[in-house]
């Protein structure tokens, strides 16, 4: 189905980025037209779920060439539910940011950085051709490049450099495979891709390039390849590394699923079991560097290194069960993470400290943010009802039933060390007696929940609405499964 | 042909990883800026060189190069020359404001 609204929660944000740009000076109207933008972009992105429910994929070919010649853009149901929750969460983060980034922020282009960055996220989901692929990687890094060092204190800097030159290495291999893919099967089309390397048959060349992606793309989701993440994710402001935390990661994972269905599943012997065991020793070693700080912003950043691992073993998994845990656990992992960021942003902007063993008491004068964080902690350890649980539940089968025992395992345990990093801010942050005199929140810090919240009830939504939203999941991994569908809406037109 | 564009590409590949794996700042940036070089030769050379022919002549041109790949190209210079220009200003502005372009003391703690 050729459809023109497919463009449209890409146009939203970019639009809206170009208006703001103009509007430099005036930071109230920036606030309000990114505030609107953004809630209407959720609204587009519910509709395009909606469409692809009722009418199966989507296609535009841009510019009017026709599928394999020109950029074409695709919304299945995979990418349709990962656009709507894109946008949803960057619009909370959007609404944190109003009221924490502060106006030093704010007045160098803070709110056009943020709207680009969510330009190169969508446009990843919604790309159907490999090299648009890169490209629209390169608007969302470049954007977070801004956005990282954004503020320019001496640590954002420092860690910036690192930041960057690691993506430009990862974006130089990335054209490299590119360029060896083209060689081998002469076209840049997904779809086709797809096609073209069934019928060459997916032999010793193709597999190598195969795995050249696979480190490219696990060089920017963290997956096995998270050395620069945690340094990196640290500096810049709770709103910031929320958005990063909850998409950045996401969009590399999607990647890497998106090839690994569509294009280079013939031979699962090889990359799929490469996959899960980066996957597993992805879990282990971010699970043990959630528990090993006390930092709270660094137990974070290691859990969603964790996470990263759990949702590619879904991948590795490929069956039924395991590829639609995958896409829900991947739904509800963007939620939560971003939402745990803005928690631990709250918590720090109320103890004026990030380490959890300076903090303490925090219950009795902050109850509900309390009870958020723990709510968002039981919904990331996915006790049920809560959305991880599902997610959880769908991967352990379905890696069972691949017969990866020994992954499968270590996903387990990864979710009870993952408890035990949460207990742990949660009684130091939250029980006890405060260890140092509670700084006074500045005046507005109030509302910084609000986000929060919308957020919180979304995962308890994700959780008990499973009944609703699993016809949704259901849709994307079928797509996922037989690739056909996919190829049948590009190119059959 | 293609076997010289493959030396040089290797060597380009070479001698930017070397400067990446330097010290000072200037030097990593100039390997970067290399390698991004190199992956573009690569591109171009994969689909097959061949001498005097134009990317497109009309329909019925009898002879042409694949133009795909220059495009490809085209699209790549202009991201790595944004790219590596904001990393010559960021590079600037932290050596002014962190007085080194050592990478071994910009390394950082795990306490701050």
């Amino acid at each position: 189905m050729m459809n023109n609204l497919l463009i449209m929660p890409l146009l939203v944000p970019l639009v809206t980025a170009v208006v703001l740009i103009f509007f430099n000076r005036q930071i109230r109207l920036q606030k309000w037209i990114s505030g609107l933008s953004a809630l209407a972009n959720v609204g587009v992105a519910g509709y395009l779920v909606h469409v692809v429910r009722q009418e199966g994929i989507q296609t535009l070919n841009m510019g009017g060439w026709a599928a394999p010649y020109g950029i074409v853009f695709v919304a299945d149901m995979f990418a349709a539910l990962l656009v709507l929750t894109t946008t949803i969460v960057s619009a909370a983060c959007l609404y944190y940011a109003f009221g924490s980034i502060g106006k030093e922020r704010e007045k160098f282009y803070f709110y056009p950085f943020f709207q680009f960055l969510i330009v190169g996220v969508i446009g990843s989901f919604l790309t159907g051709d490999i090299f648009n692929l890169f490209v629209c990687f390169e608007v969302m890094l470049i954007s977070s490049y801004a956005l990282i060092v954004l503020g320019g204190t001496k640590k954002q800097l420092r860690e910036s450099l690192k930041y960057i030159l690691i993506n430009i290495i990862s974006s130089a291999l990335f054209v490299a495979s590119v360029a060896y893919l083209y060689a081998v099967v002469g076209t840049l089309n997904m779809a086709h891709l797809s096609v073209r390397v069934a019928e060459a048959g997916q032999g010793g060349v193709l597999t190598t390039i195969s795995v050249l992606f696979l480190i490219v793309f696990g060089l920017k989701a963290g997956l096995f390849l998270y050395f620069w993440l945690p340094g990196s994710y640290k500096v810049p402001p709770a709103a910031i590394t929320a958005v990063f935390g909850g998409l950045l990661t996401k969009v590399g994972l999607y990647a890497i699923i998106r090839t690994f269905t569509l294009i280079f599943y013939h031979d699962p012997y090889i990359t799929h079991t490469l996959i899960g065991w980066l996957a597993a020793a992805t879990m282990l070693l971010g699970v043990i560097g959630a528990i090993a700080y006390w930092d709270i912003h660094r137990i974070l950043i290691y859990n969603i290194v964790a996470a990263v691992g759990f949702i590619a073993f879904g991948l590795a998994a490929a069956n039924q069960a395991a590829l639609e845990g995958a896409i829900y656990y991947l739904v509800h992992d963007m939620i939560v993470k971003a939402l745990l960021f803005l928690l631990g942003g709250t918590i720090i902007a109320y103890t004026g400290t990030a380490t959890i063993k300076e903090m303490g008491g925090l219950m009795r004068t902050r109850p509900v943010l309390g009870w958020m964080f723990f709510i968002a902690a039981m919904a990331l350890v996915g006790v049920p009802p809560l959305s991880g649980f599902i997610g959880k539940l769908l991967i352990v089968e379905g890696g069972l039933q691949a017969g990866f025992y020994w992954i499968t395992g270590i996903g387990l345990l990864t979710s009870l060390l993952i408890l035990y990093s949460m207990m742990r801010i949660f009684m130091n942050v939250f029980w006890g007696v405060p260890k140092r005199p509670l700084s006074e929140p500045k005046k507005g810090t109030g509302w910084l929940l609000l986000p929060a919240s919308c957020l919180v009830i979304l995962t308890i939504v994700l959780g008990l609405g499973a009944e609703w939203i699993y016809p949704y999941v259901n849709q994307a991994g079928e797509t996922l499964l037989n690739p056909d569908q996919y190829i049948q809406a590009v190119l059959k037109e | 042909m293609e076997i010289l564009m493959a030396f040089a590409i290797g060597i380009l590949f070479m001698v930017g990883t070397y400067l990446i794996l330097s010290r000072s700042l200037l030097r990593i940036i100039l390997g970067t800026s290399l390698l991004t070089h190199a992956v573009h030769l690569l591109l171009l050379t994969m689909s097959r060189l061949k001498t005097g022919a134009a990317p497109l002549l009309g329909e019925k041109a009898g002879n042409y190069v694949d133009p795909l790949p220059q495009a490809l190209i085209l699209t790549s210079i202009v991201i790595s020359f944004g790219v590596t220009s904001f990393f010559f200003v960021l590079a600037y502005r932290a050596y002014q404001e962190l007085g080194t372009d050592d990478m071994e003391q910009l390394r950082g703690h795990d306490d701050e």
